[in-house]
């Protein structure tokens, strides 16, 4: 049986291969005739994927009751992050090539533009307080408060997604349903418990 | 976990057929089914079954491009917007390689406001035109764009053959319907089938062409075969695919993209810098093969030929 910190060591290294397949086939020319298009968009993808294995963390603790999942939930938090700022990245640089005025107007103009320019926003305060000793300063309320922002921050990747695709909405329905679920179980676990029985009670 | 499943296609070296085999693969094809004919007809039927060859040899050629390098042909071949088939680039190159069913005759029907309609076999409806090849620009709404050499001929000499009558205003074509052949037509991502439409003087416009090839092979599959339109100053999706109805109309027909997203797609859909679609700025594109974007160009550079018939528009409006 692995040890928490050499599964660490796997799960690091896995969430790594979307990465070194998307550059092998770069250079290979497996990307297709457009591979700036199929760079930004599966970097956009992945940032999704990982952002639902980030959610999928905590109701998997609570199913199993296997609490050191929680180990891996920071890794891939950050792995979000990781990938998003690659969208971004390729975003500004292969499809603006940097010209600020043209990206100004992209994120005033267009809706699915300013929604992706605001859930990237969102997510850098959750990178830099993603570690041991923010989580100190901050405390641990206030640090869980913060990071309630990935609800924010799914449920607007989400609509990202739905609003750049053309006609075929399937996939990201597929996503946003996804995040419906993970999302609604905490609702419904928070609706049940103590905390929230009380503060109704105590309104009454 | 979400596992792709070979989303670009990519295949082994060892499994991609030559590219000359692949070109021949319909000669290939019927050559095999006239042998196969031939063993039970009579041989004279047999001959008669016989198509020519696949190539387009000896036609004129003008280029509308200005010079600039025509994409690769692997590029206009697996690149490609089909929903028909798939919603993906490189779907409708990976399952429109038996399309159209050679056993099928293409049939296109002539209907609406003229005096010579009818039901035509597709042999029957190019054969009294003359093909040439012409190099156009093809600028996707998406924001990509092409340089493709077309074989066709101009749908002007078409129509005058249908004869439309005063109360044709507009022509109306209509893609295939056949979910059997098009699997994309499972799903209601369209309103299907695909319909796209012209003004008459555009339909008339002698850029406004017929194509039936690309780099002198007929067109494949995936590129609308065997017949679609291409108007070089719209953006592609005006350029409907695998036509089997052209029909004349006196109102302005709704077409699937309006359908799908009237704010988003207008009647006219000219290329044009200076109207942004919803989506997309429309004042630059990334030529396909090439890194730094390029301006796109009013008409898609064929100002010349097709502004007089907006001068009196608002182009802002009539998006």
């Amino acid at each position: 049986m692995m040890s928490i910190k050499q599964l660490k060591v796997v799960v690091f290294i896995s969430a790594l291969a979307p990465l070194i397949y998307l550059i092998i086939a770069l250079l290979t020319n497996q990307l297709g005739v457009n591979p700036i298009e199929t760079l930004t968009r599966d970097s956009g993808l992945w940032a999704l994927r990982f952002l639902v294995l980030t959610l999928c963390i905590t109701p998997l603790r609570w199913l199993t009751g296997w609490n050191k999942l929680v180990a891996f939930r920071r890794m891939l938090g950050l792995y979000v992050f990781f990938y998003a700022t690659l969208h971004m990245l390729l975003y500004l640089w292969l499809d603006q090539f940097f010209d600020i005025d043209e990206i100004i107007k992209d994120i005033i103009k267009r809706p699915f533009i300013t929604i992706g320019f605001f859930t990237f926003s969102a997510l850098i305060p959750l990178a830099l307080t993603s570690n041991n000793r923010m989580i100190k300063k901050l405390g641990g309320q206030r640090w869980k408060s913060l990071h309630k922002l990935t609800y924010f921050i799914a449920t607007a990747s989400c609509i990202h997604f739905y609003m750049l695709v053309k006609a075929d909405k399937l996939e990201p329905i597929q996503y946003g349903l996804i995040v419906f679920v993970l999302l609604a179980i905490r609702l419904y676990k928070y609706l049940n418990s103590n905390r929230f029985v009380k503060a109704v009670s105590s309104q009454v | 976990m979400l596992i792709r499943k070979n989303k670009h296609g990519e295949l082994p070296e060892s499994e991609v057929t030559d590219h000359q085999i692949y070109l021949n693969r319909r000669q290939f094809l019927n050559t095999s089914a006239t042998l196969a004919a031939g063993a039970i007809l009579p041989i004279s039927l047999a001959s008669a079954a016989e198509t020519p060859a696949a190539t387009f040899k000896d036609i004129a050629k003008h280029d509308f491009a200005k010079g600039e390098q025509p994409s690769s042909f692997e590029a206009i071949t697996t690149y490609n917007n089909f929903y028909e088939f798939d919603t993906s680039k490189s779907g409708p190159a990976l399952l429109a390689t038996e399309f159209p069913n050679k056993d099928k005759p293409w049939m296109v029907t002539i209907e609406g406001e003229c005096d010579k309609p009818g039901e035509f076999h597709y042999d029957d409806l190019v054969r009294p035109f003359t093909m040439e090849e012409r190099i156009y620009r093809f600028r996707c709404v998406e924001g990509w764009s092409m340089v493709i050499p077309w074989v066709g001929f101009s749908l002007s000499e078409l129509i005058k053959k249908a004869q439309p009558n005063s109360r044709a205003k507009y022509v109306e074509f209509t893609t295939l319907y056949d979910p059997k052949q098009m699997p994309g037509q499972n799903r209601q991502v369209l309103d299907w089938p695909y319909t796209e439409a012209l003004r008459m003087d555009e339909a008339m416009n002698p850029l406004t062409l017929m194509a039936v090839g690309i780099y002198g092979q007929e067109l494949l599959g995936q590129n609308g075969a065997p017949i679609r339109l291409v108007v070089p100053w719209k953006y592609g999706f005006k350029s409907i695919k695998s036509i089997v109805r052209i029909r004349f109309v006196e109102h302005p027909p709704q077409t699937s993209w309006m359908k799908a997203g009237p704010r988003e797609y207008g009647f006219f859909s000219n290329v044009n810098p200076e109207v942004d679609h919803p989506r997309w700025s429309q004042n630059r594109e990334r030529r396909i093969g090439e890194f730094l974007k390029r301006k796109t160009l009013m008409f898609n550079g064929y100002e010349e030929q097709v502004a007089a018939m907006y001068s009196t528009m608002d182009l802002k409006k009539n998006f």
